[in-house]
């Protein structure tokens, strides 16, 4: 399929790289990516992806937008406050640009459906916020060999890290189960800057378009960590050996997906 | 003895632990700190009996939620 003029002028900055090109951005425009929240992370994230001119994108959330949120979830406007979040995130992409197929899931992530989500996309990103779904998340990606971006951000503090099936840890290895309820602060009791989300969901975007195109290397191995009030930036290596990981290692003890118990928190 | 903790080169006392060192920097929330040494995993449960040697890097790795929030 040959760009078309508009389309090589909007993707001009893309195809000007010798990491993208004619052939990155075409690569780009017949990916799909999934993303799962539509909230702090997954808002800038779904932006720069849709600019990108990725085919397909798909936005898993069950939440309306909340006032509360547009502090930080800058694909929603304040007129879209009580609208479904997938919705709104759909129409301001397509906005943005036309290229663009969103698919929406109006709806939580959950051991039964989330397979199904999954199973279409080539990378997903991970921008929830609670432990229960990041470790599903990583457990289905995993068992479904996908690859995936994982991302946090609290007060200040923002971290993320790259799962490709057989080149390296996925979350379970760093971190072997959720917190119990409450143990870990969540967003809403603890607070996060608006821009964090701006930080590192821009480079969960950045890890998508990177391993689409094929160019540098991705977080693979490593736990990129940003501490904003010392605006220091740390790539910390992790452990190469997954073999004893119970879900991506040699012998998984665990072989189906799990609902762990679900944090208190509405983020409203 | 120099221990490099979260990057950062520090002198300690010979006889130094894995949970004596998680109490001298005030980690946060330390039960459910990820510990690295030497790139290693240091088994959760077993931070009292590792002693760590000079030389040794020790990384802290932290649970971080954030994003919105989803799940079942």
């Amino acid at each position: 399929m040959a760009f078309t003029n508009e389309q090589l002028e909007r993707y001009s900055r893309h195809i000007i790289l010798k990491e993208v090109g004619a052939k990155g951005q075409k690569k780009l425009s017949s990916a799909k990516v999934l993303i799962i929240g539509a909230g702090g992370l997954g808002a800038p994230a779904a932006l720069y992806l849709a600019a990108a001119g990725v085919g397909t994108i798909g936005i898993v959330d069950a939440d309306e937008v909340d006032l509360s949120n547009l502090q930080r979830q800058v694909i929603h406007t304040t007129a879209d406050i009580g609208k479904p979040k997938v919705q709104s995130a759909k129409e301001t992409m397509e906005a943005i640009n036309p290229d663009v197929t969103v698919n929406t899931y109006h709806t939580f992530v959950t051991s039964e459906n989330v397979l199904d989500l999954i199973k279409d996309y080539d990378f997903i990103l991970d921008g929830t916020d609670n432990f229960p779904a990041k470790f599903l998340i990583n457990d289905a990606c995993v068992m479904s060999k996908k690859p995936f971006s994982h991302a946090g951000i609290i007060r200040f503090r923002g971290q993320l890290m790259t799962y490709v099936p057989g080149q390296g840890p996925c979350y379970r290895c760093v971190f072997k189960e959720p917190p119990p309820k409450d143990a870990v602060p969540t967003c809403r009791q603890a607070g996060v800057i608006g821009a964090m989300g701006g930080v590192i969901g821009s480079l969960q975007a950045m890890e998508a378009v990177k391993y689409i195109v094929g160019s540098g290397d991705l977080l693979t191995g490593y736990l990129l960590t940003f501490d904003a009030l010392k605006m220091e930036w740390r790539k910390i290596k992790l452990p190469s050996d997954t073999h004893n990981c119970a879900v991506c290692g040699d012998h998984p003890t665990i072989t189906e997906l799990i609902d762990y118990e679900q944090a208190e928190c509405t983020d409203k | 003895m120099n221990i490099t903790v979260a990057g950062v080169k520090k002198e300690f006392e010979d006889g130094l632990t894995v949970a004596k060192l998680i109490e001298l920097e005030n980690v946060e929330t330390p039960e459910y700190v990820t510990v690295t040494v030497n790139d290693e995993f240091v088994e959760s449960g077993t931070f009292a009996e590792t002693a760590l040697k000079d030389g040794d890097t020790v990384e802290f790795l932290y649970f971080m939620g954030g994003g919105q929030p989803h799940g079942n």
